[in-house]
């Protein structure tokens, strides 16, 4: 079945979401992050998810128990990416994902991660 | 109510038609309501020209009732002529008279051509309705493209007035003025948001000095703004709080405990650089840097 | 009094109809003119209550219809299923309240995102929730 691809570089595992997914595909997404952190020891993940032109509070929670899985592997998340319109909606909707980081790209999340990576 | 028919109506203003045309020019033309200044004869000529033989396919199509399929032609030309109409200033009533001076050259070649009282009176009210309607229906599309105008102006008027200024690399700054309603707000937060994408910054200073009073719809908004923001990878800081808006929010019960506040944009500059890893340092006012003019010369 | 233009049948029996619905708002939205902002609130209402329709209500349909009201236009969509039925839609409506393990955001957030929002429940008769955004 399809599957969202995730990159390794270096310690860092980066996912890039480019597709309007279904329930099934973001929780696979979730399954298969948390077991290639177990499995590769990354000390980072950096979800970029420029293209995605809605969040719902189901990908909502899914970005926040990646972030709290990752955590407990030892891993630090950030978020990238979010466009304006999601965000303002997002809020709206009731959602604040305070449990996870963001950064506005891919260039400034990796930024971020590596500050935390080497801070602790 | 009279029966509704057109029979006669559509063959009679067919084969009159250029006489109909010219009887409605020469009432438009002579009424205030052809607005000289606006529009010359040869443009109110051929709008008419084309209302009217669109109007004549209309009701020899479908009788009186503008609603149906067969009016859409009649009902899209009327838009165009109508939006025209209200860019180009004209009131509503104004563009109205329009369709309704339309009736007096129609009415007279009805009972010019109709001896029968009971068809006369039937064709007469049919035209009517549909006239009426018609009328109404210019006045409606009017209104709206007037609305349009006015949006698109209060829109731009909204722009103007919340500037984003990029303080520094990285750093953003939006000094609000005046009285932050929902739309206004709401406005404000869009054109901070894309600014952030646009600028790549990664601090933004929402600055409320000059806002006189904050409710709890505005302190909602704000946050809501912040929290926004922060989604995308931004952090917000708050500045210009007067004690009089600080009891306010404490009053309020508004929570502020995720939003860092500082009474001044300076102050709030400063942390922002700190943020930064950036620091203002003093430039040495008497070390002069060696150029050949005034390096030391030994004899 | 507000017609519909024009109106789309889908069901809601599976994960994958929730995008297909998601991408039908997201297209009738834009094809009504609505803001970037306005379309992102209407989608993520429409996955809201389309996911609550399958995974509370055991599935049903979702009706996406466009609206005309004089010069306005708007989106309207209903969300219907036969299942169990809401039995304190007060409580189900509290930010954070939840039976199903989510965030209980659905139904409170997708009336937050729209203009217009009801909804009709039976115990174990159904239940129909309709939301609606103007341009």
């Amino acid at each position: 079945m399809e599957r969202i691809p995730i990159l390794k570089m270096g310690s860092y595992l980066l996912v890039s979401i480019q597709v309007d997914m279904h329930d099934r595909l973001a929780l696979q997404l979730q399954d298969d992050l948390t077991g290639r952190i177990a499995a590769t020891g990354a000390r980072g993940v950096l979800i970029d998810i420029s293209a995605l032109e809605m969040v719902d509070s189901f990908i909502g929670r899914m970005l926040g128990n990646i972030a709290a899985m990752s955590r407990v592997l030892d891993a630090s998340t950030v978020v990238v990416g979010m466009r304006p319109a999601v965000a303002i909606t997002l809020v709206e909707l009731g959602m604040e994902l305070t449990g996870v980081r963001t950064a506005l790209d891919v260039e400034s999340g990796m930024a971020l991660l590596s500050t935390s990576v080497d801070g602790g | 109510m009279p029966t509704t028919g057109t029979a006669q109506l559509a063959p009679l203003l067919k084969a009159h038609e250029s006489e109909v045309l010219n009887d409605w020019m020469s009432l438009q033309w002579k009424s205030i309501s052809a607005r000289r200044d606006l529009v010359n004869e040869q443009e109110l000529q051929r709008q008419s020209k084309d209302f009217l033989s669109a109007f004549i396919k209309a009701v020899g199509d479908r009788g009186a009732d503008i609603t149906a399929a067969e009016y859409a032609p009649l009902r899209e030309l009327l838009a165009t002529i109508s939006r025209m109409r209200a860019h180009q200033g004209f009131s509503p009533a104004e563009t109205a008279t329009f369709i309704y001076s339309l009736k007096q050259p129609i009415f007279t070649l009805l009972q010019r051509h109709l001896p029968d009282a009971q068809a006369l009176a039937t064709e007469l009210w049919s035209a009517n309705v549909a006239l009426d309607s018609l009328g109404l229906l210019t006045t409606d599309m009017h209104q709206k493209t007037r609305e349009e105008v006015i949006a698109r102006q209060q829109q731009e008027m909204m722009e103007l007035s919340t500037p984003v200024v990029t303080l520094w690399n990285g750093v953003l700054a939006l000094p609000l003025i005046g009285t932050l309603d929902s739309a206004r707000t709401q406005v404000v937060m869009e054109s901070l948001l894309q600014r952030i994408v646009d600028s790549g910054a990664s601090i933004a200073i929402l600055d409320i000095t000059g806002v006189p009073t904050v409710d709890t719809l505005v302190a909602q908004h704000l946050l809501k703004t912040v929290a926004a923001a922060r989604l995308m990878g931004a952090d917000c800081i708050i500045s210009g709080i007067r004690p009089q808006i600080a009891q306010t929010i404490v009053h309020l019960g508004v929570e502020l405990n995720s939003v860092i506040t500082k009474a001044t944009l300076a102050d709030a500059f400063a942390v922002a650089l700190k943020r930064l890893g950036l620091a203002v340092t003093k430039t040495g006012s008497d070390a002069k840097a060696p150029t050949p003019s005034n390096s030391p010369e030994r004899a | 009094m507000a017609t519909t233009t024009s109106r789309e049948d889908f069901p809601l029996t599976s994960s994958e109809h929730i995008v297909i619905v998601r991408q039908a708002v997201r297209r009738r939205a834009v094809e009504s003119g609505f803001s970037l902002v306005d379309q992102t609130k209407i989608v993520t209402a429409a996955s809201e209550l389309a996911r609550n329709t399958l995974m509370h209500g055991g599935g049903g349909v979702a009706v996406v219809e466009t609206l005309q009201n004089g010069t306005r236009t708007g989106v309207r969509l209903t969300f219907e299923d036969k299942g169990p039925g809401i039995p304190n839609v007060e409580l189900a409506m509290r930010d954070g309240y939840s039976t199903g393990g989510g965030l209980g955001l659905g139904l409170s957030g997708a009336k937050r995102l729209s203009n217009e929002f009801s909804i009709e429940t039976v115990p174990n008769n159904g239940t129909r929730v309709v939301i609606a955004r103007w341009k």
